[in-house]
């Protein structure tokens, strides 16, 4: 599988495992203002996503971040700096 | 459409609200009489939620000090110490602060908040790291947002996911800075400091404590939880406030770090507010003389404070882990808490409501804090009090109640 396929494989995973209920979710979708994620679930949801992938999001990089396409291209780049 | 559009969500939430009884957000007290009691619509309250740990508000000997602050030193000091200078107050309060924490460095702030801000915003700067605790006061999650370090968040008390957290930003460049709190504002708990200090040994973070509420009540001589767990060593800053305990308003920063006195030109929320007036200085440095001439008002509170965790807990209530001057009921749902808490109030009894998002993990809670000022009789009536309209809402098990029953009523 491609990375981006597995990343957003993780991010659905993830969100799915903080809202407790199965997501119908696009590149386009909005993480905040189409799932209803508040403030706090968002760094829940980003905790968790932190696991799976073994890998540091800071908070200052997620503040950009509004679908799941920003949200993918932002780990892709986090990726990218620990190489 | 105006500019307010935008909090249209959050009104439909506060309109429900306060809906449901009075309004947490605008209580309005006629007046306040002592540390533990007020009157509301012209009734008695007692005063169960106020963070006045050792009741130091009314002390004479503070009062005094204020009072005669105010009338030499006047009223305030208009502007900040780089524009104003400094008062022979700001110098000994910080010099007061130093001595009593045994540390070399110490930076007085308008409020607590604002130390937050602006140690954390200054502190690690871009390429940095913060580390800080999920459960997080707000003046922390504000202060690093406010900078330009990267900022990472591990599981609340949980020193091997701080570790884990550590590890995957372990070859980056930049300093790292763990940021932890002495008692947790919410439920009362403590960090595990000695196993978060092993950690910060291990990996050579700089660690942070903001003992806002464990000053005066944690520790030999009442430092906090530093010195209770036996790390003050291992602790590079210490973050503090004066809203609590001391009994008045104003914040601090202190440290042994060489150099540390840089900050004072270089960090904004200290650079740019006006300092704190006279007499609060007087009153805070008299209230820091009375906390270590008075080493039996900290027992009353551990005594204080077992004596209402206790009663709680044996109504069947779910609490916090540790008995700590923070002492937080976990409510089923917010409806409950609204009942409860406005029924509380009804009977004389204020304490603070708290809801998500501001709780941990989606927690509705009925916060109070106790005060060495307590009375072990007022106390007992808070628990009285609890106890009965616990039962009548049904989150108190009853023996001769049918409980389903009485939740069922409170959820409609
Ligand atoms: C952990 C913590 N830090 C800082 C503060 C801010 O203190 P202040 O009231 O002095 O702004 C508070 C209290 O509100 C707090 O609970």
């Amino acid at each position: 599988m491609a990375q981006s396929a597995v990343i957003r494989r993780n991010i659905v995973e993830s969100l799915e495992a903080t809202v407790k209920r199965p997501l119908e979710i696009a590149g386009n979708t909005k993480i905040a203002a189409d799932l209803g994620l508040d403030s706090l679930a968002i760094m829940d949801f980003i905790m968790e996503l932190e696991d799976r992938l073994d890998l540091s999001i800071p908070l200052n990089r997620i503040a950009e971040v509004e679908t799941i396409d920003d949200l993918v291209r932002t780990i892709e780049e986090l990726k990218e700096d620990a190489k | 459409m105006t500019i307010l559009a935008k909090f249209s969500p959050l009104r439909d939430t506060y309109v429900s609200l306060k809906g449901q009884g009075y309004d947490p957000f605008q209580l309005s007290f006629d007046t306040i009489t002592s540390p533990t009691e007020g009157t509301l619509n012209g009734r008695p309250v007692l005063l169960l939620g106020t963070n006045n740990y050792l009741g130091l508000t009314y002390d004479p000997a503070c009062i005094d000090k204020a009072v005669e602050a105010v009338k030499t030193r006047g009223t305030g000091t208009t502007g900040s110490r780089i524009a104003n200078g400094t008062y022979e107050g700001h110098a000994a309060l910080e010099a007061s602060l130093a001595r009593f924490y045994g540390r070399k460095h110490a930076m007085v702030f308008t409020t607590g908040y604002q130390a937050n801000l602006g140690v954390l915003s200054t502190l690690a700067g871009k390429g940095d790291h913060l580390i800080i605790d999920a459960d997080s006061h707000a003046s922390i999650y504000d202060g690093v947002k406010l900078g330009n370090a990267a900022v990472h968040r591990f599981r609340h008390n949980d020193p091997e996911d701080l570790y884990k957290r550590l590890r995957r930003i372990e070859g980056e460049p930049g300093d790292k800075l763990i940021v932890i709190e002495g008692i947790y504002s919410m439920m009362g708990d403590c960090a595990p400091l000695r196993e978060i200090a092993a950690v910060k040994r291990e990996t050579g973070a700089y660690l942070l404590v903001d003992e806002a509420h464990s000053l005066g009540v944690l520790g030999a001589r009442g430092r906090g939880l530093a010195e209770a767990a036996g790390v003050e060593a291992d602790v590079d800053f210490i973050v503090g406030t004066f809203s609590k305990s001391l009994g008045s308003v104003g914040g601090f920063c202190l440290a042994d770090l060489d150099g540390f006195d840089i900050l004072r030109v270089a960090c904004r929320p200290y650079m740019f507010t006006a300092s704190l007036p006279p007499s609060v200085v007087a009153s805070t440095l008299e209230a820091l003389n009375q906390l270590e001439l008075q080493p039996e008002l900290r027992l009353r509170l551990r005594a204080n404070a077992q004596q209402l965790y206790s009663g709680l807990e044996s109504l069947g209530l779910e609490l916090g882990p540790h008995v700590n001057p923070i002492i937080s009921i976990t409510m089923p749902n917010p409806e409950a808490a609204i009942a409860f808490w406005s029924r509380l109030l009804e009977a004389g009894i204020y304490l603070n409501l708290s809801l998500p998002p501001a709780t941990p993990n989606g927690r509705s809670l009925l916060r109070s804090s106790i005060s060495a000022a307590h009375t072990p009789a007022q106390i007992d009536r808070a628990i009285a009090t609890i106890a009965a309209i616990g039962r009548d809402l049904g989150v108190v098990p009853s023996a001769d109640m049918s409980e389903t029953r009485l939740r069922r009523s409170v959820a409609e």
